[in-house]
């Protein structure tokens, strides 16, 4: 019999339970199925990221002033990426026609938006909310008037100058500020007792729904200018943005009306009790604790929203992914490296979406004060 | 049912809408010329690295400006997708349109637009990989035929087939840049489109000198400018400063060499060159303005589509008359 009065040290884990052998084991290699698939998937990544690797960072040729030097001499394509198709037309791809000399505008007007939000992030700013209020309601006007120019001696530049990223960026943001507004009244006028209220917002919300996108950027580009007066012409940009903004707001109104939905009654009740009137008790009770819970569903809908800009292009407006398309893909000098547009496309894209859902988490959790279960 | 209602109130709009007189005054008022062009088709208008347009359809839209503002670069380019371009036109966006629009008589006689010209005789052309080592389109009975989707093209391939006899597979893509990636990936043995989208389509290959444009033409494609119906005067500007561009060519006037022949004893070039402007509402130096500041006709093709440029289009049907090919433009007098 083995008696001990002391407590024997922790012998290390047993070789099989712990360490890389064992998570591959456990996670890789459990049985002959997943076994299987994990050889099928390796020898997938084995055959296709080297290949990738090699095309886009081995191979490739960064920096070129012309076509030719992606190319052999008898016009055959070199074997890696060309990105001197990006870095030489790097300037189109972000500002579009906009003027070069006048670029420095769009590029103030991203600036000072930058500059106004950031004090946003931090807890201890004094008064966010006039800030708030001043990037919401007047740094608009005054972005508007940078960009387009026509007033205090600035160079008019006409929308159909606008293109590139600056363009996507403007419409994404145009359309996620104006969709959260009327998307919020429409959604509280849908849960109004009102009946015309009421049955107004069912009605917008439930036109604006049933249509394709495309199809409300069709009418604003191919029919409307058919009934307005000859001679009346509305600026193509602007139709488009009350198109996307009208299409997205019955969208948004639904997110928010299932927040509005999810809000225990006794809120209403507790609020209305406390004698606050409509307005206030939507603002101050039960919009905050709404809105936060339906961050995802909102941030799902404005990464829809900005990848949906994209449709712009078929009526002629050249966003980030028609620039690169139409513009740089037409062009005789850069003919055939359609590949490599689309792929960097693809990738700015991505950082824009991935960041901004990377930031509703954050967001998430900063406002989450452990209501749910 | 909808499209058809949706195609009625359009019809409607246009009808409502046609009579518009007075384009002259209204560009001359505004200094500026409105064209719609195409958002992008390689040699025919496209936007450089600065952002300038350029094509043989943006020439004639330069010509244009030229010949009425005496400035070839007071153009306003309205990039326009095939869906909106005759819209653009009737609404008064534009007040003409080169975006290689092909003239038939269903969109002369029905949209309230008239044609103003051809300046560039396209036709449906195959290209084949040398490998395959074919050198008509007669000996393709059996090919599998890349194609884009829900284009006059597909038809006409079709009828051209049944017409000889012969059968195909279509393997159908849904844009150009697909179509092409289809023929490269091996998919089809020949590829059929515009003949002068073949060539900017064969650029894009990895390997171009894989492939062959075959000389058979199945169909007719005359592209030209556009304007709206109910303003004979300007129909008549635009009709013509396509037509001082071929005559010009004719004549051998060039960006070059007009300056001299300015003096010249020629009683053809004399008349060209001076006292026809009245006639359109335009000054004298009209066509002068023009072959100046444009170019002539092969000028203009050489420099965007043919040798000087990487699509290296020959001329074939768009030659002169007196050189095997069908440019013809009435005489200047």
């Amino acid at each position: 019999m083995y008696v001990t009065d002391k407590i024997l040290p922790e012998l290390p884990a047993p070789s099989n339970s712990k360490g890389i052998v064992h998570w591959l084991k456990t996670n890789l290699f459990n049985g002959p199925i997943n076994t299987i698939f994990t050889l099928l998937a390796a020898f997938v990544l084995y055959k296709v990221i080297p290949p990738a690797i090699e095309w886009a960072f081995i191979d490739a040729i960064w920096f070129a002033d012309s076509s030719s030097e992606c190319k052999l001499a008898n016009g055959d394509r070199k074997d890696g990426a060309c990105w001197a198709f990006i870095t030489n037309r790097f300037d189109q791809i972000m500002y579009g026609f906009y003027p070069e000399a006048e670029r420095w505008r769009p590029n103030l007007a991203g600036i000072m938006l930058v500059l106004l939000t950031i004090p946003l992030f931090f807890e201890k700013t004094p008064k966010k909310a006039w800030l708030g209020g001043f990037i919401l309601v007047i740094f608009p006007f005054i972005a508007f008037v940078l960009i387009r120019g026509g007033y205090f001696g600035l160079e008019q530049v006409d929308t159909g100058k606008w293109g590139g990223l600056m363009l996507t960026l403007i419409i994404s943001l145009v359309g996620i500020l104006f969709a959260l507004l009327f998307g919020t009244i429409l959604a509280l006028g849908r849960r109004s007792s009102m009946p015309i209220v009421k049955s107004l917002s069912v009605v917008f919300i439930e036109f604006w729904r049933g249509v394709p996108l495309i199809t409300v950027l069709f009418m604003s580009s191919v029919m409307l200018p058919l009934f307005l007066p000859e001679g009346t012409t509305f600026d193509k940009l602007a139709r488009a943005m009350i198109g996307i903004i009208l299409f997205q707001s019955a969208y948004v109104a639904e997110v928010v009306r299932g927040g509005l939905q999810a809000i225990p009654k006794g809120q209403y009740e507790a609020a209305a009790a406390m004698g606050l009137s409509y307005w206030k008790s939507m603002f101050l009770i039960i919009l905050p604790q709404a809105m936060k819970l339906v961050i995802p569903g909102l941030v799902n809908t404005f990464i829809a929203l900005f990848k949906d800009t994209t449709l712009v292009l078929i009526i002629g407006l050249f966003d980030l992914l028609a620039i690169i398309e139409n513009v740089l893909g037409a062009d005789n000098a850069w003919l055939g490296f359609h590949t490599e547009g689309l792929v960097f496309a693809a990738f700015v894209f991505w950082m824009f979406c991935f960041s901004l859902s990377r930031y509703s988490m954050a967001l998430e959790r900063k406002l989450d004060t452990g209501h749910r279960n | 049912m909808r499209k058809s209602l949706l195609l009625g109130l359009a019809t409607a709009a246009i009808f409502s809408t046609t009579a518009q007189a007075g384009t002259l005054e209204d560009v001359k008022k505004a200094g500026v010329l409105k064209c719609g062009v195409s958002t992008g088709l390689g040699g025919f208008s496209a936007a450089d690295d600065k952002g300038n347009w350029k094509g043989l359809d943006v020439d004639v839209c330069r010509a244009v400006a030229a010949a009425v503002l005496g400035d070839a670069t007071k153009v306003k380019y309205n990039p326009l997708t095939a869906k909106e371009r005759f819209t653009a036109l009737q609404s008064g966006e534009i007040d003409m349109l080169s975006r290689n629009t092909t003239w038939t008589l269903t969109r002369d006689g029905s949209l309230g637009l008239n044609f103003a010209g051809v300046n560039y005789y396209d036709g449906q052309g195959f290209m084949v990989t040398k490998a395959l080592g074919v050198d008509s389109a007669l000996k393709l009975d059996g090919a599998a035929v890349c194609i884009q989707a829900g284009t006059t093209t597909e038809l006409n391939l079709a009828d051209y087939f049944k017409a000889n006899n012969m059968k195909y597979k279509a393997i159908t893509f849904d844009t150009s840049d697909q179509t092409i990636k289809g023929f490269e990936a091996g998919r089809c043995d020949m590829l059929t489109s515009d003949q002068s989208q073949l060539y900017s389509l064969r650029i894009k290959l990895a390997k171009p000198d894989t492939a062959i444009v075959l000389p058979e033409v199945i169909s007719k494609e005359p592209l030209g400018p556009v304007v709206r119906q109910g303003d004979d005067q300007w129909f008549n500007i635009v009709r013509w400063s396509l037509n001082a561009m071929i005559n010009a060519e004719e004549m051998g006037l060039t960006s070059a060499n007009i300056k001299s022949m300015k003096d010249s004893k020629d009683p053809g070039i004399q008349r060209m060159l001076g006292g026809q402007g009245e006639k359109l509402g335009l000054d004298d130096n009209w066509s002068a303005n023009i072959i100046e500041q444009v170019g002539n006709y092969g000028e203009s093709f050489e420099r965007n589509v043919g040798t000087g440029s990487p699509l290296k289009i020959g001329r074939g049907l768009n030659a002169l008359w007196s050189k095997g090919g069908i440019m013809y433009a009435p005489p200047i007098r």
